[in-house]
């Protein structure tokens, strides 16, 4: 609740105007580009795909507040289609629809409102649903659709499969054009909304830049034959690397409150990407990371607390 | 006769060993994929508590405090004994999938937890409704948990198929799943109970 007047940290303090509800619209319009060249890629299954997901977890929210005796209409926040926008860019252009659904459910009854609602979750409630049907589906979710100007042959699977990851350019992977997640192929368009959102002031640099540069430090250093030989361009390119980075990693809920804290939390997320990719059982690990990082936030928190003004250390 | 059925009744509702008192949760997770095997720990568990009850509360006056709980150990790896071999010679296939968790009873903490906490300080009577109360509580917990893990994770019931074309989430059938089916139970047991 943002605008009754609470402050939750010590002065001074600067009011703003900006809502969560007006947050969320904002981080959904950043998101827009991605989606958009997901469905110029993949074609209208993807959108399909898209408006499913957003439908079904604002009506799982507004039920489910129902249920809790709360008014149905905070559905309407923004945070729950937030939820579902980034949970169908975590999807398959051409799965089939009830997955999606599935997918909403977990991420809103079991990752927020069990917890007590937007605000009160320890997981980004996407990923949750992500990983839920990650482990519970795992054939629909590495079913891919190639894109729309693919040959046959390089198209079926994931570039960070090991066995297909040199027959890509950097720029079919800066540009979307391999097989992938709907919203997460593209990084030009997402960079789009990255620097919208940076530039708005509505994400700061310290998860993304942190995040990302770990990644890209490591892959180089660890990801080839041999030390310092690693494709880190490749890396950065591929998976949901720069989807999570900017949207999911920042999210206000499960990120750390000091800049300090972010960092730590996105060297984190750096570390367990890597770990993951180069020595998990699964391609990618930008998800998994960005969960087992949450988990660690109010940890983080206790150690990185701000130093109250005027005080003096002892 | 109210009270002595009370002793049998609290193990199954207000003292369930797994959604109120949290106890056991180990085997819980472990074999609660199937209804079947939840079924077998179940009625094993029971066997062991029942007899480790009757046992503690008749020699509760001889046994010295300082070393109770390996006397306690001792009387459970008894029963723990006789279910693991009668499993093995009359239910292999059971005994198969429940594998190392049957031998586990021994450390249980509910079959220890009423031997330290009642039947060492009850009479056999009570002690042996006490055991088969917990046991059938414990029983019927695992039945609930396993036959949601089943349904959802599996698709089956009592390895039968029950709707055509529906697809598992493999979720249910692995660790994940075991978590948080107990985890949103305890939930609604709470929220029942609390009103």
């Amino acid at each position: 609740m943002p605008d009754k007047g609470f402050t939750v940290s010590d002065a001074p303090h600067i009011k703003s105007r900006l809502t969560t509800k007006g947050i969320m619209y904002l981080v959904i319009l950043a998101l827009l580009p991605a989606g958009l060249s997901g469905i110029y890629i993949y074609g209208l299954g993807s959108l399909r795909v898209i408006l499913i997901t957003m439908a079904s977890c604002v009506a799982f929210e507004a039920l489910f507040l129902k249920f809790r005796k709360r008014d149905p209409r905070i559905a309407l926040d923004g945070s729950a289609l937030l939820t579902g926008l980034l949970l169908a860019y975590n999807l398959p252009p051409e799965v089939p629809l009830w997955l999606p659904v599935a997918g909403a459910a977990v991420s809103i009854i079991i990752a927020k409102q069990i917890f007590g609602g937007l605000g009160h979750n320890i997981f980004n409630p996407a990923l949750v649903g992500r990983a839920f049907l990650q482990i519970s589906w795992p054939v629909y979710m590495t079913t891919w659709k190639n894109p729309r100007w693919a040959l046959d042959a390089i198209s079926t699977a994931t570039p960070l499969a090991k066995e297909v990851s040199s027959s890509f350019s950097y720029m079919a992977l800066f540009l979307g054009n391999y097989s992938g997640c709907i919203g997460e192929v593209c990084v030009l368009a997402l960079l789009i909304g990255a620097l919208f959102l940076l530039f708005t002031k509505i994400i700061s640099w310290h998860v993304p830049v942190s995040f990302i540069g770990t990644v890209m430090l490591l892959a180089w250093a660890f990801g080839g034959d041999g030390f310092f030989k690693g494709d880190f361009i490749f890396h950065l390119l591929t998976g949901g690397l720069v989807l999570g980075a900017f949207f999911m990693a920042t999210d206000y809920v499960t990120r750390p409150l000091t800049k300090t804290g972010k960092i730590i939390f996105g060297i984190g997320c750096g570390i367990m990407t890597v770990v993951i990719r180069l020595r998990g059982g699964y391609p990618e690990g930008v998800s998994y990371a960005i969960l087992f990082m949450n988990a660690m936030v109010p940890l983080i928190d206790r150690y990185t607390k701000t130093k109250k003004y005027g005080f003096i250390k002892k | 006769m109210k009270k002595l059925l009370r002793e049998f009744s609290k193990g199954i509702f207000i003292e369930n060993p797994t959604f109120r008192l949290a106890l056991g949760l180990c085997p819980t997770l472990a074999v609660s994929t199937s209804v079947l095997n939840g079924f077998g720990m179940g009625v094993a568990a029971t066997f062991v508590l029942l007899g480790s009850n009757i046992i503690v509360s008749s020699i509760r006056n001889f046994i010295p405090s300082k070393i109770r709980i390996p006397c306690f150990i001792v009387i459970i790896a008894t029963f723990v004994t006789i279910v693991e071999l009668t499993m093995k010679a009359y239910f292999p296939a059971l005994s198969k999938s429940l594998g190392i968790f049957v031998p586990l009873i021994v450390v249980n903490c509910i079959v220890l937890g009423r031997a330290e906490a009642f039947a060492s300080r009850h009479s056999i009577v009570n002690s042996i409704l006490d055991g088969l109360g917990m046991g059938v509580g414990f029983t019927l917990a695992l039945v609930i948990i396993s036959l949601i893990r089943e349904l959802l994770g599996n698709g089956t019931f009592l390895g039968l198929l029950v709707i055509k074309g529906f697809q598992p989430a493999l979720l249910f059938i692995l660790a994940p799943g075991a978590l948080l089916v107990i985890g949103i139970l305890i939930g609604v047991v709470n929220y029942f109970t609390e009103k």
